[in-house]
């Protein structure tokens, strides 16, 4: 009985097979004789459709990045990487319209790595803050081969041509369409801003390299007792952004917040794990570059507790 | 209905080895089908473990929300842990499920849009279609054998429902809906001398904007006598294109993924945006800032944004960047997006949806079904509908006298009845009939991404004073397409539509030989099965 069975079976799957390998036929003895034709051989097909499957797959792989890469490099290439242009000092960029084309020649001093961004056709992508003795700069969104990325180590001098431009109050360049890695390094040294602290005057250091000293920690939100916060209002995790309030001595009641910016300093790096073990009432020493969002807002670098 | 429940497993067992050899047979025309079966029934014995892959507005309330109902949800089903990851940024989701499909460690239950599930669906059985799960009488919708008070299908807003339908399966529950809004600083549209329509045109915002740009002899605006004013500024550019493009009946793309959106009116839209940026009537986010920030801060007449960002809105609103010292008093008021037809208004349905991934063990596929049925439950739906101006995707939850009472105490505090967030949920509950959706295919995030960056580079160039001519578009044009892989959506929907065409044009025709062989031996098993089936009771009742 089983046997039997297991006839019926066999023949409804041979001719399943067949029916999908002829796709047509003229009746049910021709249909019988593919499906013992097809029964035969239908391992060797198999294999056979396996690897002109895969192979067309590879093609396809293989035809899909070609079109990938001349799109990209068609129409939008990297920025050129030489830059033969006059750069203007920092007080000619200062004083420069926002939207307006500049060039500036200047060094590195921290980068919030380098990632491919898949709205600008997959080119790699990094943001930089660098500086000169006269001031500091914020580069937004610099497209770069990760191999140049990499050459921007702190203090590396960087030509860029970008355009000024603003966003919620902080000055940066962007759209950079050229720049030259040069020989010249220059590391600055950060100046002491405490003073500064609830001044219209703070806004001259904007991008710079700063450092605060002896700030006390207050609490991350009203009431709380809790530091710090993962993202502005607590609603993130470990990974996002930290946010820690801080106070002057002299003037206890106005609270300035700082933050641990993620893409520069990471939950696997000495400053995110210092701020994530304040506690409210610690004295600290902070070290970074003073960024802006409707405000100072320093990105911290560095945190030492006394 | 589950087709073993009603027969013997050795009956079962010979289905499921044939089955599948009939869908052989039906190559000509046949659907693709999920490797996943809806289990017999949930077992409380497995331990399963839930990833959970949602994506909150930086809102504390909505983590805590996501949290109590993982806790409830956890109360009811003890052997079910869930594990939720937060993100505040949908392009993430997508971006790390995609890489996770490749690694086959996609997460179970993950917060999402459409458009990118028509991704995902490029993967084989990556996400669940969930057809049988929401028809199953005991574990669906509203079924028999829950342990919450679940919705029935019929209480899903039919129109949110059909947005999570691609290709003709559901692959998606939406969770919550929001449209975009047009936030107005009262006090300074009376103050131009005009008064706020019922439903603005694009005619009138122009218009308004262009008044609020005069400035005083000082330089700063005669409007709020600031030095920064930004009349109109528009959160989200690619939403602005597409609204404007449906409000005109002008195209944006087939069905099929057919680019449409390099049209006349694309261009004449793109000429007026440049012409008001120009004089400083307009902006955007991207290139200026957060619209929340400038209407609070007295400078902009007019913002567009989510009504899932209502909180954020408003001289009083509840949560804000900006200082306190920076913050101006004013009226606001909230309206549809602009319109090009007041009498024809038309606006998009946004908001998340939510997924389920394929899994080996059916049990932990069902479990994932059952958690993502868990978060359209009342209790679930009004608590975060009630954190923005968001709308609850159900009836069910929307006619309740929770969220009802809710409605009805708008403005009474500045917290969780903020009368701007309130109006802005009302605003989506008295139009949902005029809202719409863009076709989902795969490539359709990059079409909207690509209709945003039209208007992004058409502000920014005419910031930078270079002239947005018929030149400029046709560079445009060609350079988005090439950025965005426009191109090759195009090819994917031409080949499709020929090759639907092609199987139109043959109509699949008469059955061929083999398949009628097929169906007659397929017959005659049955006829043998039964035969024998028969036989055997027959002895067994003699015996």
């Amino acid at each position: 009985m089983k046997k039997l069975m297991a006839i019926a079976l066999a023949g409804v799957t041979a001719l399943s097979m067949a029916g999908c390998a002829s796709g047509a036929g003229d009746g049910a003895t021709a249909a019988v004789s593919e499906a013992a034709a097809a029964a035969t051989e239908a391992g060797d097909a198999a294999e056979t459709l396996a690897t002109d499957a895969a192979e067309a797959a590879t093609e396809a792989a293989q035809a899909a990045a070609t079109a990938t890469t001349e799109a990209v490099s068609d129409v939008l290439p990297y920025p050129a990487t030489t830059l033969d242009a006059e750069p203007v000092s920092y007080a000619d960029y200062a004083a420069a319209e926002t939207d307006s084309q500049v060039v500036i020649d200047t060094y590195v001093q921290a980068k919030q790595g380098w990632w491919e961004d898949s709205d600008n056709g997959g080119l790699g992508t990094a943001t930089l803050y660098t500086q000169t003795e006269e001031g500091g700069y914020f580069i937004y969104n610099i497209h770069m081969p990760e191999e140049d990325y990499d050459k921007l180590t702190e203090g590396a001098e960087l030509k860029v041509r970008g355009y000024k431009s603003e966003w919620e109050g902080e000055i940066e360049i962007t759209d950079v369409d050229a720049y030259e890695i040069g020989d010249g390094s220059w590391v600055a040294e950060p100046t002491d801003v405490t003073a500064e602290l609830g001044k219209d005057t703070l806004a001259e250091y904007q991008n710079q390299k700063v450092s605060f000293k002896d700030l006390v920690v207050a609490p991350a939100q009203e009431g709380s007792d809790a530091a710090f916060l993962y993202n502005y209002d607590g609603s993130g995790s470990e990974g996002d952004d930290l946010y820690f309030n801080v106070t002057t001595a002299e003037d206890p009641d106005t609270i300035y917040t700082f933050t641990v910016e993620s893409y520069l300093c990471g939950s696997d790096t000495d400053v995110y794990k210092a701020v994530e073990g304040l506690k409210v009432g610690d004295t600290i020493d902070a070290e970074g570059f003073l960024y802006w969002y409707e405000g100072a807002q320093p990105h911290v670098t560095n945190v030492t507790v006394k | 209905m589950r087709m073993h429940k009603i027969m013997g497993r050795a009956v079962a067992a010979m289905l499921a080895t044939i089955l599948p050899l009939v869908g052989l047979t039906g190559c000509h025309g046949a659907a693709t089908r999920s490797d996943f079966a809806v289990p017999d029934v949930f077992s409380d014995d497995e331990e399963i473990e839930l990833t959970f892959w949602a994506k909150n507005d930086t809102n504390k309330t909505q983590t805590a929300i996501y949290q109590k109902a993982i806790t409830d949800f956890e109360a009811l089903y003890p052997n079910v842990t869930v594990n939720m990851r937060l993100y505040t940024d949908y392009g993430k989701i997508y971006n790390d499920v995609i890489t996770n499909i490749s690694t086959g460690t996609t997460p179970n239950v993950c917060i999402t849009y459409p458009d990118h599930i028509a991704t995902y669906l490029t993967g084989s059985n990556v996400v669940v279609p969930m057809d049988e799960l929401m028809a199953d009488p005991e574990y669906g919708l509203g079924g028999s054998a829950l342990r919450f008070d679940s919705p029935k299908k019929s209480e899903i807003v039919p129109q949110f429902l059909k947005e999570c339908s691609l290709s003709g399966h559901t692959y998606a529950l939406p969770y919550m809906r929001s449209t975009e809004a047009l936030y107005i600083n009262e006090d300074y549209v009376e103050a131009l001398g005009y008064e706020i329509p019922d439903v603005p045109t694009w005619d009138w915002i122009w218009e308004v904007s262009e008044a609020a740009t005069e400035k005083k002899a000082d330089g700063t605006y005669a409007l709020n006598g600031q030095k920064v004013m930004i009349p109109f500024i528009y959160k989200s550019t690619d939403n602005m294109m597409i609204q404007y493009l449906a409000q005109s009946g002008a195209g944006y793309s087939t069905a099929d993924g057919g680019i449409e959106i390099f049209n006349d009116t694309t261009s004449e839209f793109l000429q007026t945006i440049a012409a008001h940026t120009a004089t400083g009537a307009f902006s955007t986010f991207a290139i200026s800032g957060y619209p929340a920030n400038f209407l609070d801060a007295g400078q902009c007449v007019f913002a567009v944004d989510s009504t899932a960002g209502a909180t954020w809105m408003g001289a009083k609103a509840p949560l804000s960047d900006i200082s306190a010292d920076q913050r101006v008093d004013f009226k606001t008021a909230v309206r549809c997006v602009p319109q090009v037809d007041a009498e024809n208004p038309r606006m998009i349905s946004q908001g998340p949806s939510v997924c389920i991934f394929n899994k080996e063990d059916p049990q932990v596929v069902m479990a994932s079904w059952l958690f993502a049925q868990f978060l359209l439950t009342n209790d679930v739906q009004t608590a975060y509908a009630e954190t923005e101006g968001y709308l609850p995707v159900t009836t069910k939850a929307q006619e309740s006298e929770k969220y009802r009472t809710y409605l009805a105490a708008a403005g009474e505090d500045e917290s969780a009845h903020y009368d701007v967030k309130i109006a802005a949920s009302k605003l989506l509950l008295a139009n949902t009939q005029h809202t719409f959706t863009t076709p989902v295919f795969n490539g359709s995030t990059s079409l909207r991404n690509a209709a945003g960056q039209l208007i992004e580079d058409v502000v920014k160039s005419t910031r930078r004073k270079q002239a947005v001519d018929e030149a400029f578009l046709t560079k445009e044009y060609s350079q988005v397409t090439s950025l965005y892989r426009l191109n090759q959506i195009s090819s994917a929907a031409a080949k499709n539509a020929a090759e639907s065409a092609k199987n139109e044009a043959r109509d699949l025709g008469p059955l061929p030989g083999t398949a009628k062989a097929i169906l007659i031996l397929l017959g005659l098993s049955w006829v043998f099965i039964a035969a024998v089936y028969g036989a055997r009771r027959l002895r067994g009742k003699k015996r």
